[in-house]
């Protein structure tokens, strides 16, 4: 019964073994009471306080802020721009993160009442402590107030878990949620579209499939 | 005015439908076009595709970018409202498994229910399917054959619309040749599979899903569907014109406002309501099928969920199509002093051989497709190519250590972004951030390609619902009891998903992005997680092995049938809801020969 889109999304999501994103479980444990009376479990719906609920209206258009109060601070969200505008600047093809609205996406992503979004919130605004730490002791600056090349020096360290210091585990697994929301946020919009060069989601007569010219050269035909 | 309400229904009704998806929706079709009037009772509200879908809006436009939370367990865009693995004031409970899985229970309270979600896959059970106990001596064979069912198939698949190609491989069977709309052209992805997958045996075909590739043809297929009857044959090709072909764009699980795919609130209802002859009570949560001294069904108890009372529909034949599982809840919570086992229950087993599809999938990365020009590649909205079970033979020469097969469904294609679309890509960037990422972005965008089997599953004897003793839901209905264990057979199949579809990567040039998964259990998907349950009612050849007979009327109760999955002694690899559909058709055929001999 599952459609397949959404499954390889759930795939990849729940495959990477990132907190950010991960699939909220089927079975989420926080939904479960233990039964004392025998190993048995009683799956009960728990109402989430100020959610949007079962039956939102999936026609309208959401602000951000409408569904439930935002967290940021000036001061963080000077800190979230800078580094999401460190994962995705702007080039070429397409504007900054922050400059189409990341930072109030992620900024919604961390209020939200959920459980997957409660357990980031936590690693988000743990790591805005650590990075405006580190950027005070390399430099006694806040991190949304340092060079490039500065903030560049801190992140090289914490961008790939699987090669970060085991002391910078945390920090690395901070980085690894923060550019997955950053990636997130960005890509969905128009300007990221635009920059992947999607061109669906209008409505066609007919679907005519790739060109050939495009299977040749690819083998495949 | 169809919709009505406990007060306004308009009876008598010759029969009652519990439930509003595949089943229930197929009765009503063919049931109220034949003149019986009907009455249906849905648990959830109205829901209306045609104002309800969310066609164009891009994630961005909803809160957490349309991710997957725990209201909405498939993305905010889904089409499910009132829905999921838990749905607010009806809970249900679980006995973990020896590894501590749970089976997990997905439902949809609304109109058109799960039919609302899912992938329109549409695959016929082929002759093996309805006997695989003569064939390998394991599990249940059905009391009748593939060729039984095979006309149904044809009717549901040009009433529905399904596109497909018109192959027939072993246990793999297809219609007599006109019954199919055309395929989708195949995306470059599917190029890619259909070209190496042949490197490991396997072969490709086009897929079978409930689409309309293009407009259905209103001008000859009512009078197939219909012979002889003008009244039914001008209603179906009114709905049939008021059905828009595919555009081409937009995901299927958010459903379809032009009526482009199968739902059962696009295709069965409209016709239906448009005859007169069908009713229907929203938010009613049936409970209980009541009886008349002489051991004949009555009607139906259910509380109206808008005021809480208890109702009473009465009918001279009650059809349960309320989904395997709430079937069978039904029809245990139905218990009085004659039937202290619950009704139709002298077999007791009511609840159980329930099954679901074993599921096991991988992701694979492919460095021919990264870079490519840009391509519209939304097609329609899902499964394009697929392959069927392959290695019948083997199987039955026991060179396998599984004895049931599976079907491999596969996707690509540079799909409309979403917030998982780059997520966790260090697996290939390095951890890159910065301008560097953006270029990844590029690059990785459509290279991926999914496989998810979906493989049978033999019956077994640690699979079954039953009554909680304690827990109610919110109205005070008790609740249902899952048991589950898959058997080593649907274990070992899993891991030889995993190790197939790694290797087709590698025919492919790509690399999954993790280790294809050798341990069993970890391999499997758990119990309920493909939706796709089905048994608790199953059908057989007597009254002693079955709860109901080849008809899928219960063997206890002659005017009671179920409609839905529950009456499957076998759930083969083909995913369940055409084959739910053909049988509530065959079925409703037989309730409108017995209503003509005055037997109903």
């Amino acid at each position: 019964m599952t459609d397949r889109r959404t499954t390889i999304k759930l795939i990849m999501a729940a495959a990477a073994g990132v907190p950010a994103l991960r699939r909220a479980s089927a079975t989420d444990p926080t939904e479960f009471q233990p039964d004392p009376r025998v190993a048995v479990d009683v799956q009960r719906y728990v109402p989430r306080m100020n959610g949007y609920g079962p039956d939102p209206n999936l026609i309208k258009a959401y602000e951000k802020g409408e569904l439930w109060p935002l967290t940021l601070d000036p001061q963080q969200r000077q800190l979230a721009a800078a580094l999401s505008d460190l994962i995705i600047p702007a080039d070429e093809h397409s504007p900054s993160a922050s400059a189409v609205g990341v930072v109030d996406f992620i900024d919604e992503w961390i209020s939200a009442p959920y459980p997957q979004q409660r357990q980031d919130r936590e690693t988000v605004l743990d790591g805005f402590i650590w990075l405006d730490g580190e950027a005070r002791h390399r430099a006694r600056r806040p991190f949304a107030r340092l060079l490039e090349a500065q903030q560049r020096a801190i992140c090289d360290r914490i961008c790939d878990a699987s090669r970060a210091p085991a002391d910078l585990q945390r920090p690395a697994q901070f980085f690894a949620t923060y550019r997955n929301l950053t990636a997130a946020g960005f890509y969905i919009t128009a300007a990221g579209r635009k920059d992947l060069q999607y061109v669906g989601n209008v409505p066609l007569k007919q679907f005519d499939g790739p060109p050939v010219e495009l299977l040749k050269r690819l083998g495949l035909v | 005015m169809p919709f009505v309400t406990p007060s306004t229904q308009r009876g008598p009704y010759d029969v009652i439908i519990v439930g509003s998806g595949a089943g229930g929706g197929q009765t009503a079709y063919t049931l109220s076009m034949e003149g019986v009037r009907v009455l249906m009772l849905e648990a959830g509200r109205k829901y209306v595709p045609a104002h309800e879908t969310p066609m164009f809006q891009t994630p961005n436009l909803a809160p957490l970018g349309g991710s997957v939370t725990p209201d909405k367990n498939f993305g905010f865009y889904d089409a499910t409202v009132d829905g999921g693995w838990d749905v607010p004031g009806q809970p249900y409970v679980t006995v973990p498994d020896k590894w501590g899985g749970r089976f997990t229970w997905w439902r949809a309270r609304m109109l058109g229910g799960r039919t609302n979600h899912w992938g329109r896959i549409s695959l016929r059970n082929g002759p093996y399917d309805f006997k695989p106990k003569s064939r390998d001596g394991l599990g249940l064979d059905w009391p009748i054959i593939y060729d039984d069912v095979a006309p149904y198939y044809d009717k549901v698949e040009m009433l529905v619309g399904v596109y497909g190609g018109n192959e027939s491989l072993e246990n793999t069977p297809a219609g007599p040749g006109d019954t199919l709309l055309p395929p989708p052209t195949p995306l470059v992805s599917d190029h890619l599979f259909m070209q190496r997958a042949p490197r490991v045996g396997v072969a490709v075909l086009p897929g079978r899903r409930a689409v309309l590739t293009r407009a259905q043809d209103h001008r000859t297929v009512p009078a197939k569907l219909h012979p002889g009857n003008a009244h039914a044959q001008k209603i179906l090709a009114a709905a049939m014109r008021k059905r828009a072909p595919c555009l081409w764009a937009t995901d299927c699980g958010r459903g379809c406002s032009v009526g482009a795919n199968y739902q059962s609130t696009t295709v069965h209802l409209p016709p239906a309501l448009a005859t007169g002859n069908l009713d229907i009570i929203t938010h009613a949560m049936v409970y209980e099928v009541t009886m008349d001294g002489s051991g004949r069904a009555n009607g139906v108890r259910f509380i109206d969920a808008t005021t809480g009372r208890h109702e009473h529909a009465r009918a001279r034949i009650v059809v349960l199509g309320a989904s395997a599982c709430e079937t069978a809840r039904i029809l245990l919570n139905s218990k009085s002093g004659r039937y202290p086992n619950g009704l139709a229950n002298s077999s007791g087993l009511v609840g159980r051989y329930v099954l679901d599809t074993v599921g096991s999938s991988v992701v694979g990365q492919i460095p021919l497709l990264e870079s490519l020009p840009p391509l519209n590649e939304n097609a329609a909205g899902g499964l394009q190519v697929y392959a069927p079970w392959w290695l019948y033979k083997e199987q039955l020469a026991h060179q396998l250590p599984f004895p049931r097969g599976y079907h491999i469904e596969y996707g690509g294609g540079k799909q409309l972004p979403d917030p998982y679309t780059f997520y966790g890509l260090e697996w290939l960037t390095g951890g890159s951030y910065g301008k560097k990422l953006k270029e990844d972005a590029r690059r990785y965008y459509g290279s991926f390609v999914e496989f998810d089997g979906r493989g049978a599953m033999v019956p077994n004897d640690n699979c079954y619902v039953e009554i909680d003793p304690v827990v109610k839901d919110q109205f005070g209905i008790p609740v249902l009891r899952f048991h589950w264990q898959w058997g080593d057979y649907e274990q070992r199949q899993a891991v030889h998903m995993q190790e197939t579809f790694g290797a087709i990567v590698e025919a492919m040039g790509g690399r999954v992005q993790t280790p294809v998964v050798t341990d069993p259990v970890k391999a499997i998907s758990s119990g309920g997680q493909m939706i796709h349950e089905v048994g608790g009612t199953v059908m057989g050849a007597d009254a002693r092995s079955s709860v109901t007979n080849k008809w899928s009327q219960t063997w206890d109760v002659p005017n009671l049938f179920v409609a839905d999955g529950g009456v499957f002694p076998y759930n083969a690899d083909k995913n369940p809801t055409l084959t739910i559909m053909a049988l509530a058709w065959r079925m409703s055929d037989h309730i409108l020969e017995r209503m003509r001999r005055r037997e109903l």
